[in-house]
């Protein structure tokens, strides 16, 4: 990786695109400081150092692709208190919160990986494909989550392939190749 | 009482035993004849020369050669816990921590023993020996069992550790499940021999003194004795070794650096 810069304002969408292997997911993990790496990462100006490493991730959250489960039950993934009927936006029952992670398809555990991410702390999140392998409808309903939490001042990094979905989502547009990030605004 | 005396032809009888079940075992195609050979040979090899060895440490009497010997048996624990690590960490660390650790617990389940049953000299190999002998059995269990579930469920698991880092967890709090369930694994086999004693198996130490002689009453003393040795000598190797590798296999950035550890 090559040195970059990227600045995103409250309430913003940057899209960042490249082929696969680019860096993408590297990138993110980079701004999430869950690998290491030179250069430094400003919240409001304060250095990511500056703070412990659990601070900066509960306010600058990644969602892997793929992303992982280490409890049985849904509800056990999500903050204390976090209200179940939530899920239905994202097309999901209410119950399945307090479902077994097993019963869930991909799909679902996709969408719901997305949904125990946004905490009352989180300023900003870093998706990789949040909707990748989802059909059109579950898609609108994450690209309509992901506006509301632009609306109330979240910034979001979202990497996707589908450049419809950068279009509709972001308002400045980079792409990864060969380490160096570029502005991709055409 | 006295103990009926084992000599060569008893031994030749046995291994005769063993040399008929590799013989079934050609007859079944199960190939098992030649480890069940090698087995045989390593053993009694093996065990006529330490009993060689140990006569002339026990004649000598020499604190420096008891040392000496302690320090061979920990080294060679440590060779054996390497080798069963199907996940490794890389460098010096691959050795160093099982060892470290190991050392470490014998040093202090050792001294506690022997500062218990205050043999005369305190050095004593009549006793020193033997005891560190078991108690090494059951920290090797413990350190390298533990070590190995830990390292192979780390890399298992990754997704759903960074996936709690990622949330803002902590270290800790991110390998607190792993670090349960290896601790666990490293138990069972000194729990399960502490629960079966004396109702499934006489334990071989215990079976061993009897059948030299110690009544049974006193045998059951010190078989006791060393099983709770033996479970205290495991969990404490077993944490210090999930301890350290908690802490080597992540920093001080609570990130997951699975990059220090090697595939077999």
């Amino acid at each position: 990786m090559g040195p970059l810069s990227l600045r995103v304002a409250d309430g913003e969408c940057v899209s960042v695109m490249g082929a696969s292997g680019a860096g993408k997911s590297v990138l993110l993990r980079m701004m999430a400081d869950l690998d290491p790496h030179a250069g430094e990462m400003r919240l409001d100006g304060v250095a990511a150092a500056a703070m412990p490493a659990p601070d900066w991730r509960a306010q600058v959250t990644y969602v892997a692709a793929d992303a992982g489960w280490w409890a049985p039950r849904v509800a056990e993934h999500f903050a204390p208190g976090a209200d179940p009927a939530r899920l239905p936006e994202l097309g999901i029952a209410a119950e399945a919160f307090e479902w077994t992670v097993e019963r869930l398809s991909t799909g679902e555990r996709q969408r719901l990986a997305l949904l125990r991410a946004i905490r009352e702390r989180t300023r900003v999140l870093l998706l990789d494909e949040p909707s990748s392998g989802l059909d059109p409808e579950n898609v609108e309903r994450v690209e309509r989550l992901l506006r509301g939490l632009l609306e109330r001042g979240l910034a979001i990094v979202l990497v996707t392939h589908d450049r419809a979905q950068a279009r509709r989502l972001a308002s400045a547009h980079w792409r990864l190749a060969d380490g160096r990030l570029a502005r991709d605004d055409e | 009482m006295s103990s009926p005396p084992v000599t060569l032809p008893e031994l030749a009888a046995a291994s005769a035993l063993v040399l008929a079940n590799a013989a079934l075992s050609l007859a079944f195609d199960a190939g098992l004849a030649r480890t069940l050979l090698v087995a045989t040979v390593r053993v009694v090899v093996q065990l006529l020369l330490v009993g060689v060895v140990l006569k002339a440490v026990f004649a000598l009497q020499s604190a420096w050669l008891v040392g000496l010997v302690l320090l061979f048996m920990v080294t060679a624990a440590s060779f054996e816990i390497r080798a069963r690590q199907q996940r490794f960490f890389l460098g010096g660390w691959r050795f160093g921590l099982g060892a470290a650790t190991t050392l470490l617990t014998t040093m202090l389940v050792g001294a506690f023993a022997l500062a218990m049953l205050r043999p005369r000299p305190l050095f004593d190999p009549q006793v020193a020996i033997p005891l560190v002998g078991i108690l090494l059995g059951s920290i090797m269990n413990g350190v390298s069992i533990s070590l190995n579930v830990f390292n192979t469920s780390l890399v298992r698991e990754r997704p759903a550790i960074e996936a709690r880092l990622a949330l803002g967890a902590t270290r800790g709090q991110a390998l607190k499940p792993l670090q349960r369930s290896a601790l666990r694994s490293g138990l069972i086999p000194v729990v399960n021999q502490m629960s079966a004693a004396g109702i499934i198996t006489l334990p071989g130490m215990m079976s061993g003194q009897i059948l030299a002689g110690m009544g049974p009453g006193e045998a059951a003393r010190y078989q006791i004795l060393v099983l709770l040795l033996l479970a205290a000598g495991a969990g404490l190797g077993a944490f210090a070794t999930i301890a350290a590798a908690s802490w080597h296999v992540t920093d001080e950035r609570h990130r997951l650096r699975l990059d220090r550890i090697g595939p077999r």
